[in-house]
């Protein structure tokens, strides 16, 4: 009992802290299910669409930031166009998601450790250099030769650099990570704070 | 007509036929491109599921390198021009945020220089009639599956065709002599990233799409994604080996199609760096008599 009500208490301040984030107005959403119907990765989530909006809608927020849904979706958007009541449920979900990750509910692993080196390589060189996403993600992930046989053709079409890019202004790419953590943060605090 | 030009990440590498192709095909044109300086990455699918600052302030940075140079950009990558315009649009809704990304990139953005897909620059700026007058060889007999895939479309906010039907690239296909077909993947998602770190989701995404094109009886598939390109280009063999299928469907960007009606030398498009042979196909072009217009 003492847990559930734990879960209760976890769950109402994600619920406020989810509204505050994502603007999304989840309480118009009448559950017609139109988004999951639409969903091209319906079949492989855990939950649909629909019921991760039911359940930020019952305050039960703490149950959809451990859903895989939350980290399947591609975020096509065709669920926010199509919703009759116009609410963002893409965005909502990946508000969902920011925060699941926050506080450490990661269940799809390997779809967070590539958007991580994604980051990492961003920060780095300012650009993207695919040789590092793709070692990276093979390295961190555990599956050695994926994509392997894809390297020699790519570097016959000359469709890969070899060298990352090196960035002529480093500090204008190194204050932009710096600032949008530090936003983040003061967005974080100021959350706890209001509670 | 002058543009900031932002290729972004994929047409400097996986997508360089996009960049080729784009940057000849403007010249043709009279589209003057001016590359923006030091670009950096605008963050794709990776910045905005990580944190939403961040998400803003990079392709903020290129945005306000433009507007300083008075242009609007003209953006060929569809993952690059929605994370483009919704800064864009962010900026001036919001004054709050206008000053959290001056803060990011140390520059003011007002977002007075507009973010622009590549296509709509095509459809809405030149016009079909200027394009289709241009046209020195119609695609004739060349029958193309328009594919949109989300990001030109979708979300509303940021798009700039119909979510359901778009018709932009349908009617420059038509321009260009081609044969439009019609079906139902026209705005599918192809997964995007999912191919790449869970391809157990992601691959049968990308062979729905394939598998709708193959019934339809195109010939080909036209894109102007690079992601959708690798997707449907580089994973089709490979998709097509785990069900004993052989697609051979050749993905085009839709810049290529315009350089190949606009005579130019395909391999000055990139059409031969595809992973799926994409040659061949354009000899079926019905050979036309006299040159100039149709």
């Amino acid at each position: 009992m003492e847990e559930f009500s734990q879960s209760q208490a976890k769950s109402k301040n994600a619920a406020e802290e989810l509204q505050k984030r994502s603007h999304v107005e989840a309480a118009k959403c009448y559950q017609c299910g139109k988004c999951s119907g639409g969903c091209p990765v319906a079949d492989y989530m855990d939950i649909m669409p629909r019921q991760v909006m039911r359940l930020v809608q019952l305050g039960l927020v703490e149950e959809a930031l451990k859903s895989k849904a939350i980290w399947l979706c591609a975020g096509c958007s065709t669920c926010s166009v199509r919703c009759p009541k116009g609410v963002d449920i893409a965005h909502e979900m990946e508000t969902l998601r920011i925060m699941a990750k926050e506080r450490g509910y990661i269940p799809e692993k390997d779809i967070d450790k590539f958007h991580n080196i994604y980051i990492g390589l961003m920060k780095g060189f300012g650009r993207m250099y695919e040789p590092g996403l793709i070692v990276g993600r093979n390295v961190t992930t555990g599956h050695l030769l994926k994509d392997f046989s894809y390297g020699i053709p790519y570097l016959v079409k000359r469709k890969l650099n070899l060298l990352p890019y090196r960035p002529k202004q480093k500090d204008d790419i190194k204050r932009i990570f710096e600032t949008a953590e530090q936003l983040m943060q003061q967005d974080l605090a100021e959350f706890r704070e209001g509670r | 007509m002058k543009y900031a030009y932002y290729p972004g990440c994929s047409l400097d590498s996986t997508g360089i036929e996009f960049n080729l192709s784009t940057k000849a095909v403007c010249k043709a044109l009279n589209v003057e491109l001016w590359e923006i300086p030091d670009w950096n990455c605008c963050g794709s699918s990776s910045a905005h599921v990580t944190n939403p600052y961040l998400a803003l302030g990079l392709p903020a940075r290129n945005m306000a390198i433009a507007e300083e140079a008075g242009l609007d950009v003209a953006i060929p990558c569809a993952a690059c021009y929605a994370r483009s315009k919704n800064v864009e649009l962010a900026v001036k809704e919001s004054d709050d945020t206008r000053r959290k990304v001056a803060m990011m990139i140390g520059r003011e953005y007002k977002g007075e220089s507009k973010a622009r897909a590549l296509v709509d620059v095509f459809y809405h700026d030149l016009g079909t009639e200027m394009i289709k007058q241009k046209v020195q060889k119609p695609l004739k007999g060349l029958k193309v599956l328009t594919y949109y895939g989300c990001l030109f479309v979708r979300p509303t906010k940021t798009a700039f065709d119909d979510a359901e039907n778009p018709i932009s690239m349908d009617e420059i296909m038509t321009a260009l002599g081609a044969e439009v077909m019609s079906w139902s993947s026209k705005t599918e998602c192809c997964g995007a990233s999912l191919s790449a770190c869970k391809s157990t989701v992601g691959f049968p995404m990308i062979e729905k799409i394939l598998d709708d094109a193959q019934k339809s009886g195109a010939d080909c598939i036209v894109t102007a994604c690079p992601m959708c390109m690798a997707n449907l280009d580089m994973r089709q063999e490979q998709i097509g080996k785990k069900k004993g299928v052989h697609y051979g469907l050749p993905v085009y960007y839709i810049t290529e199609l315009l350089g190949i009606a606009l005579n130019l030398p395909p391999k000055s498009l990139g059409i031969d760096r595809h992973f799926v042979p994409a040659i061949d196909l354009l000899n079926k072009i019905e050979p036309t008599t006299g040159g100039g217009g149709q």
